[in-house]
């Protein structure tokens, strides 16, 4: 069956079931309301003054009575630091469990610890909104037993929703809570900031346990998770690398590249008649996406706009936009660098989102819906604007669908920037190797060596060349990025399916072969 | 071109080569050890360029070792050149 990319989707999955290929960003949207069957979440009772306090984290887990097949989740706010999703699965590995879907809101490099588990059988399934490093490698591979299953941010609480994603366990790190499990991740030695991803883990869950590094006196304010979804609560000693947990601000780039192509993207911007009072926007941390915001800054001074909100994973750079008055508040669903918890614990705009208000499609009005302009990086985008953000130039999988494809689907004015090849390897192409943002939803790619501007969107153009800015035909560039760097030989893979791509709305955008080695 | 001394051009950085010439004996053919972080999508590539390359100087007996990280094609070949030079001593003022 093909989806409306004209993708082989298959009808069936083993490891995941029946599948609905992609039909368009908004076909589904549209009936306004979904049409699969929500599960309840679980109804629990505990007696008063019964203690939730576990003296470790094996002795939580033991009481949740683990057991083969079963599904564990976390959130990956603790970035790069994070060790507990390592710690959990070693003392479920160690208990002998086996067979078990691992349902983290993204996996990063600081996961690689949990590679063996992955090759022993104790991992077999993955549903992550991204996988990198060493998993994502072994995941290509074919490490897994059952196919991964790669999700948005939004769609992760779609699937929870539908029960698609079911999880028995959650584990959630906090930097502070109390002994009912009223937790945040706002202050503390281990400060990440928003627990936004956990909220749905919370409430969907067959059992909770949170763990933190700070117990403190009841009550923990502010309530980021609430006790009464809570089973567990354990005090350890270190939740990870507090130097990569709570350390550091994120720098704009010196890259000249990436610089330059900020600057064209904020004259794009500039010129596309979104960038107004009141305007919402959204930028990624990534190297030219951030840089954007640099240039967006001195743009809203100058001309003295006010915007009304920014959006999303937010970096201290938001913070002082936000300070200097140039948005009236932030909506944060994930804070990018430490710097940005103190804001989210003393500055009233600056406000906690969960995950399905930040970007369910399923629901009255998820807040990306309301975006003006967000900005996007991409790995490889087509001749189509169809953009990858998943697999490298290797195939292996390297990235996070993330906010992309929510975002973009919501957003007035979507900004592609990403430079037109990297090394040698072209990101400007007639075909990505795969697709995890349809380019219906991308309205204008900002490179280095051309702005290219969605067909779809004829006022854009005529807006920017109004402006002053040159448009180039994206398949011109494409032919030109390939002059450069000559023709390269696509990614070789097998028929075996290791992964699928799901779109927001739970359709499957594209799938991910296993490479050929 | 007659090769004279071992000789290499180039860096190791990101979209760059490094390149390193040795002479062998007159009719050991050309031994090409190449490595690329990009083998799989231009390995070929590579490999015919240098080809051509070295029959441009009519090197017939040579030893290159490549190591590639995404350089483009005009920077593969102006780094093999000046490698070929060095070892044949041909081009003054550059680093043998």
């Amino acid at each position: 069956m093909k989806n409306k990319l004209q993708i082989d989707i298959p009808n069936e999955l083993d490891g995941i079931g029946r599948l609905e290929p992609f039909q368009g960003a908004f076909t589904k949207l549209k009936k306004g309301w979904m049409e699969e069957e929500t599960v309840p979440p679980p109804n629990k009772a505990k007696m008063p003054h019964a203690s939730k306090m576990c003296a470790n984290l094996k002795e939580a887990i033991l009481k949740t009575k683990p057991y083969n097949g079963m599904t564990i989740s976390f959130h990956h706010h603790l970035r790069g630091g994070d060790n507990l999703v390592y710690e959990a699965v070693k003392i479920l590995a160690d208990l002998g469990i086996k067979d078990i879907t691992l349902a983290a809101s993204s996996l990063t490099t600081a996961h690689d610890p949990i590679l063996p588990y992955f090759k022993d059988g104790t991992i077999t399934q993955v549903y992550a909104s991204g996988v990198r490093g060493e998993l994502g490698k072994a995941v290509a591979q074919g490490a897994l037993e059952k196919p991964l299953v790669i999700h948005s941010h939004g769609g992760r609480v779609r699937s929870v929703h539908t029960g698609k994603i079911k999880i028995d366990l959650a584990i959630l790190a906090a930097s502070a809570a109390d002994e009912e499990g009223n937790a945040t991740g706002s202050h503390g030695p281990s400060a990440f900031g928003s627990m936004g991803y956990a909220a749905i883990d919370s409430w969907y869950a067959r059992q909770v346990i949170v763990v933190t590094d700070n117990i403190v006196d009841y009550p923990c304010v502010p309530q980021s998770i609430t006790q009464n979804y809570i089973d567990y609560v354990v005090k350890v000693d270190s939740i990870g690398d507090p130097s990569k947990i709570a350390g550091g601000t994120t720098r704009i780039t010196r890259a000249p590249m990436d610089l330059q192509i900020a600057r064209l993207a904020a004259q794009v911007i500039e010129k596309s008649g979104e960038l107004k009072d009141g305007f919402s926007f959204q930028v990624g941390a990534g190297g030219a996406s951030l840089a954007v915001a640099k240039y967006i800054r001195k743009i809203m001074k100058q001309r003295s706009i006010k915007g009304s909100f920014l959006l999303g994973g937010v970096t201290s750079y938001g913070v002082v936009m936000l300070n200097e008055g140039l948005f009236r508040s932030i909506f944060d669903v994930q804070s990018f660098d430490a710097a940005v918890s103190s804001s989210l614990l003393n500055n009233t705009y600056h406000i906690e989102i969960p995950a399905g208000l930040y970007a369910n499609p399923f629901n009255c009005g998820c807040m990306t819906n309301k975006l003006d302009v967000v900005v996007l990086g991409a790995l490889e985008i087509d001749t189509n604007f169809n953009v990858n953000v998943i697999t490298g130039s290797e195939g292996y999988v390297r990235g996070a669908s993330g906010g992309h494809s929510d975002t973009a689907s919501g957003a007035n004015l979507t900004v592609v920037v990403c430079p037109s090849f990297r090394g040698r390897i072209p990101i400007v192409k007639e075909k990505v190797h795969t697709v995890v943002t349809p380019g219906e939803s991308i309205d204008v790619l900002v490179t280095e060596r051309g702005i290219c501007v969605n067909p779809a969107r004829p006022e854009l153009k005529a807006n920017l060349e109004a402006g002053g800015i040159k448009v180039k035909d994206i398949k011109d560039l494409a032919v030109e990025v390939e002059k450069i760097t000559g023709k390269a030989k696509p990614i070789e893979t097998t028929d075996r399916i290791v992964g699928i791509v799901e779109y927001r709305d739970g359709t499957v955008i594209d799938v991910i072969r296993q490479v050929a080695e | 071109m007659n090769l004279k001394v071992k000789a290499q051009a180039g860096s190791f950085e990101s979209s760059d080569v490094l390149i390193m010439i040795e002479p062998v004996e007159s009719g050991s053919g050309r031994i090409i050890e190449l490595k690329s972080i990009v083998m799989q999508q231009f390995g070929d590539d590579l490999l015919a360029q240098i080809h051509a390359d070295l029959d441009n100087f009519d090197v017939r007996d040579v030893r290159v070792i490549v190591n590639d990280k995404g350089a483009l094609p005009p920077t593969v070949s102006a780094r093999l050149e000046t490698a070929l030079k060095r070892s044949a001593q041909v081009q003054s003022g550059t680093l043998s």
